[in-house]
């Protein structure tokens, strides 16, 4: 059961799709400094889950609580506010603007300073400075002005990073943040995630199973819209439930 | 930014230099002409924001444009009759600022009552809605016998603006070009702004605009709102220099004149409702005195336009748009 003080709290949380119980009595919570990890096969019900944590579906029972406070009725844009970062599997991004047009878009939204209607946003330097501090975090400042159409995979995997930092988070909800990338990218976007978990803690969707081996201080393994095994890596690994679900006789 | 500014540069002064060199020459008539582009650039600079950069198609644009066209009709024609308005016991005024004030707020008004009410479909949803709006205000102008009904109000003297002789044809130009001008400063301002970013954000990821807080929705309610007002202050200007209001400006067909303008010119360019509008006027003079089909030219044009160069005649001159200075 969920304890208090976790920053994110899903209970009893239930979604259907006509005859398909997409999410079925699912309970999760996040606690600060950690990486909780959610896998599955495909099909487990993973981006229907996400959507109903970070405010894009309506459960049809249960509840999410960010903080404390009940969200569940709340829309994506307010859960936002309170501090929800979320990063999409497939970028979300302004493909007509630059990268820094984007960057400073999350930091005015964060600021709740969109509603400015004079001021050139690019001379702002109290939207500047955090726009190319993420920059930088995320190896991107030498894109600063490029268009984010001409950006790679990788750089727009990691510019959807960038726009979940600038917005200073309670907490993320990162989408497959490792879909896509070579080896080398994968390694160090690993190790970003690694340092991010004291900022705030994430709640990871993620194929890759080395990376979330390696990251998650806890597994939770959806099946079915059902979590079947929540616990530290150790145990998730050992767990004959899992194995068969999921991993494979010769899994990890 | 460089190639972009310079055909700005060269558009402004064009649009600024033939009336001058009309002035000079004695045909007062191209003065008009000149006038008459830089009013539906004006329309246009006010579409521009919610088509171009807020990416709402809307076809009911000439509900803001005759809505400024009527504001002045009407205000005009008790002024000149001597009769009280209705509803309120004030008198007319042939006063173009005071004008301008009615036609802009009450363009921004039914902005937000149209907007509120269509912004909630997008796509072909937003364009029929935004249609059937401007229809009905159609018929209502049709029908309407207060105010001339299908055969409009004439004004029998054009308008007044404190310090010049609004008759006098390069100064009435000159009042319009100095609006243009100042209106496509203020849209530049807030293109580049906080609020221009999102709006742009919103045409290109919704879902980004949510999850950095904010909502898509009021965004573009407020863009449409300026966009209406812009656009009635424009058609303030154009009854003004008709000295002639009727139902037509308030015709699906005036909605369409104008995001050909946009089209034509640039979609989501700064500059690009002045080319389209220049290129309208001109074909609309020269090819219309040789043919009464010239509109074959334009739609001929517009194809070209659609087909090879998608940025308009800005982005043929000037290239793809740069966001960094």
């Amino acid at each position: 059961m969920t304890e208090p003080g976790a920053i994110l709290e899903v209970t009893g949380l239930r979604k259907r799709f006509g005859a398909l119980q997409a999410t079925d009595d699912v309970s999760l919570d996040l606690h600060a400094g950690e990486i909780h990890a959610l896998i599955g096969p495909n099909g487990a019900g993973k981006s229907t889950l996400i959507g109903q944590i970070s405010g894009a579906l309506r459960p049809d029972a249960g509840r999410v609580a960010i903080a404390g406070q009940d969200v569940t009725a709340m829309d994506t844009a307010g859960r936002a506010r309170l501090g929800l970062a979320r990063t999409f599997q497939i970028s979300a991004l302004a493909m007509d603007m630059t990268v820094l047009q984007n960057v400073v878009l999350g930091v005015a939204g964060a600021q709740r300073g969109l509603w400015r209607f004079w001021r050139p946003a690019l001379r702002d330097p109290a939207l500047l400075a955090p726009a190319r501090a993420a920059l930088a975090r995320t190896g991107l400042t030498g894109e600063a002005a490029t268009q984010v159409a001409a950006l790679s995979h990788g750089q727009r995997r990691r510019l959807e990073l960038a726009m979940a930092l600038v917005l200073r988070p309670r907490l993320f909800v990162m989408d497959e943040p490792l879909a896509g990338l070579g080896t080398d990218g994968s390694a160090a976007l690993t190790r970003t995630l690694d340092t991010l978990r004291v900022e705030a803690p994430i709640l990871l969707v993620e194929h890759d199973m080395d990376a979330v081996f390696r990251l998650a201080d806890r597994i939770s393994v959806l099946v079915e819209g059902r979590i079947v095994a929540t616990g530290p890596p150790d145990a998730i690994r050992g767990d004959r439930d899992v194995r068969r679900a999921y991993l494979g006789e010769d899994g990890p | 930014m460089g190639r972009e500014r310079i055909v700005n540069a060269a558009l402004a002064v064009l649009l600024l230099g033939v009336p001058l060199w009309a002035h000079w020459a004695g045909e007062p008539f191209t003065i008009t002409l000149a006038t008459r582009a830089a009013i539906l650039a004006l329309a246009g600079v006010g579409l521009n924001l919610a088509l171009g950069t807020g990416g709402l198609v809307s076809l009911g644009h000439a509900v803001f444009f005759g809505l400024g066209g009527y504001a002045m009709g009407i205000l005009a024609h008790h002024a000149q009759t001597f009769t009280p308005l209705p509803l309120w016991d004030l008198p007319g005024t042939k006063s173009m600022p005071v004008i301008w004030l009615v036609a802009i707020t009450g363009g921004a008004l039914m902005a937000a009552l149209i907007g509120a009410l269509s912004l909630r479909s997008s796509g072909v949803y937003f364009i029929m809605l935004t249609l059937a709006f401007g229809q009905m205000c159609f018929y209502f102008a049709v029908s309407s016998p207060t105010y001339g009904g299908e055969d409009g109000l004439s004004i029998w003297v054009r308008n007044g603006f404190p310090g010049l002789n609004t008759l006098d044809p390069l100064q009435f130009f000159l009042l319009a070009y100095a609006v243009l001008m100042a209106v496509i400063w203020a849209m530049a301002r807030i293109k580049a702004s906080p609020f221009g970013l999102a709006l742009a954000a919103a045409r290109q990821s919704p879902a980004r605009l949510d999850a950095v807080g904010a909502r898509p929705f009021r965004l573009r309610l407020v863009a449409f709102v300026i966009s209406g007002a812009v656009t009635a202050l424009a058609g303030a200007l154009f009854a003004d220099l008709n000295r002639f209001v009727s139902p037509s400006m308030l015709s699906w067909q005036t909605s369409g004149e104008l995001i050909v303008i946009v089209v034509l010119g640039g979609v989501a360019r700064l500059y690009g409702p002045v080319a389209g509008a220049i290129l309208l006027v001109t074909l609309e003079h020269y090819l219309g005195g040789i043919s009464e089909y010239w509109q074959i030219a334009l739609g001929a044009a517009l194809l070209a336009v659609v087909l090879f160069a998608r940025g308009g005649l800005i982005g043929a001159l000037a290239g793809r748009p740069v966001a960094h200075d």
